[in-house]
């Protein structure tokens, strides 16, 4: 399922549709990623650090948003967030397995 | 056609090791178990915490677990040890395992007497069985008897970008060789069951497979609970999963691309050949014992945090896409395909050496995890204590 990694690359997207690309190192705020989309070779600069193994935001998501990896969703985005952006609990929440928000709970 | 050395069984199955298995039918037999396997060279026990004070599905789960464990092929003989007084009935318990036609034995503590004598029951009757299988001849074992079950644990975002998909390459080719492949972790494709629903053989297959998921997220939302800090873990946080969605989405990888024939029940014998789903929580030592007692000769297990685990009666290949930890953990861990986020190994590549390290591990090559001694056995419970 996974795209293979283009040697140098500083972030894997696994599918074209994604929304969110994998950091494979350690990111700092302002750093310009490069990663590979559709077989371009694109940068996003970083707004967040990035730790290796978390996700950046590629385009901008409006609270609410679908948030797509591996082509599919992997939850809803809990705030707007903008391209550049660390992409994780704080941000997105996933939208199964929560108990917490069945009725009667 | 391939072969590697197996030991050949009296129902026809083969097993890739030669265990001789103490099973406790209850947590009070325990100690006396332990002895035993201590005292013979050669001996595994797998001490547990249940076999009383159950019930309905959950005492039949607790059975079918020992049972299981008990005709692995990679057992060749069993010694059972009983307090006396459970709910697990021994003798039942030997008469299933002894379907397979091995040797199976009984020990029962309340009427030997005691512990100490039990122990030294226990102990001449390992010695006897362990010189009886110490003389059985190793034979070929064609490799489309072959069953492997495939584990992901502690995982990270390298477990879905890099060690998932590399062992759902070497998956794919056991399955061509005419093998099969047991995937499980209900919790873990939540999420991601459209996915694995699209590659059913049918749909009997598919509607069971959202069976154990639906009974699953039924007990979640009982709870009243969110699966989040217990399913993603912290681990698996800190590592970069944002949700049990990615995970799963990650997960699934790891069986390859073959279709899915069929879904059993946790501990349930492995129907027939191909890819199979058990039904199993994602927790790491049930789900590895679950696979055992349905009948696998070894798990691969891929994990991006780390970790030891391995397991009573069969072989657990630990496989990471993450180099950093293949360095601080290498007593723990077998194969490092971390060179595939450099881009430096392809995915291919990377599923061929762990299908090279799974015909070695098959073939007798010990384990990290079987060189420490990893052990670990525990039963899914799924009823209340009486």
């Amino acid at each position: 399922m996974a795209g293979e990694v283009v040697a140098g690359a500083d972030a894997l997207v696994v599918d074209e549709k994604d929304h969110v690309a994998t950091a494979l190192k350690d990111i700092q705020a302002g750093d310009t990623i490069h990663y590979r989309s559709k077989d371009q070779l694109v940068t996003v600069v970083a707004l967040d650090p990035i730790p290796f193994g978390h996700k950046v935001a590629l385009v901008d998501m409006e609270e609410g948003t679908h948030v797509m990896k591996y082509g599919e969703v992997i939850g809803r985005a809990t705030i707007k967030i903008e391209r550049g952006r660390h992409v994780h609990v704080h941000n997105v929440e996933g939208i199964r397995g929560r108990g917490d928000q069945s009725q009667g709970a | 056609m391939d072969f590697i050395k197996g030991y050949h069984r009296a129902n026809g199955e083969y097993g890739i090791r030669n265990h001789l298995l103490v099973i406790p039918t209850v947590i009070c037999a325990n100690q006396v178990c332990n002895r035993i396997s201590q005292t013979v060279p050669g001996t595994v026990s797998i001490p547990h915490q249940h076999g009383c004070s159950q019930i309905g599905a959950d005492k039949v789960r607790t059975f079918e677990t020992l049972a299981g464990t008990g005709k692995n092929p990679n057992v060749g003989a069993v010694i059972i040890v009983s307090l006396g007084c459970e709910v697990i009935d021994p003798h039942e318990l030997a008469k299933d395992i002894g379907t397979t036609g091995k040797p199976v034995e009984v020990i029962d503590i309340q009427e030997v007497g005691g512990s100490v004598k039990a122990i030294q029951k226990g102990i001449e009757i390992a010695k006897r069985l362990r010189a009886e299988l110490d003389q059985q001849p190793i034979v070929n074992m064609p490799i489309s008897e072959l069953r492997i079950g495939v584990k992901c644990g502690g995982s990270d975002a390298t477990s879905g970008m890099a060690s998932n998909p590399a062992l759902g390459v070497a998956s794919d080719i056991l399955i061509e060789k005419g093998g099969t492949v047991v995937i499980s972790e209900t919790t873990e494709i939540i999420g991601a069951e459209h996915v694995m629903a699209a590659r059913c053989s049918s749909k009997e297959v598919a509607d069971k497979l959202y069976h154990f998921i639906e009974r699953f997220e039924v007990e979640i939302n009982r709870m009243g609970a969110d699966m989040r800090g217990g399913n993603p873990s912290p681990g698996n946080i800190a590592g970069g999963l944002s949700t049990i969605e990615e995970k799963s989405l990650g997960c699934i990888s790891k069986c390859g691309t073959s279709p899915l024939v069929g879904a059993f029940e946790y501990a349930e014998a492995i129907p027939g050949k191909g890819l199979y789903f058990m039904d199993s929580p994602g927790n790491d030592i049930e789900c590895v014992s679950g696979m055992a007692a349905s009948g696998v000769h070894l798990v691969c297990f891929t994990t991006g945090r780390g970790t030891p685990t391995g397991a009573a009666v069969i072989p657990v290949i630990k496989i990471t896409g993450n180099e950093r930890v293949f360095k601080s953990m290498n007593d723990n861990l077998d194969v490092d395909v971390s060179a595939m986020l450099a881009g430096t190994l392809g995915l291919n590549e990377a599923g061929e050496s762990i299908w090279q390290e799974i015909v070695e591990v098959a073939d007798g090559k010990e384990t990290k995890a079987e060189i420490l001694g990893h052990q670990e056995f525990s039963i899914n419970r799924i009823g209340p204590t009486l």
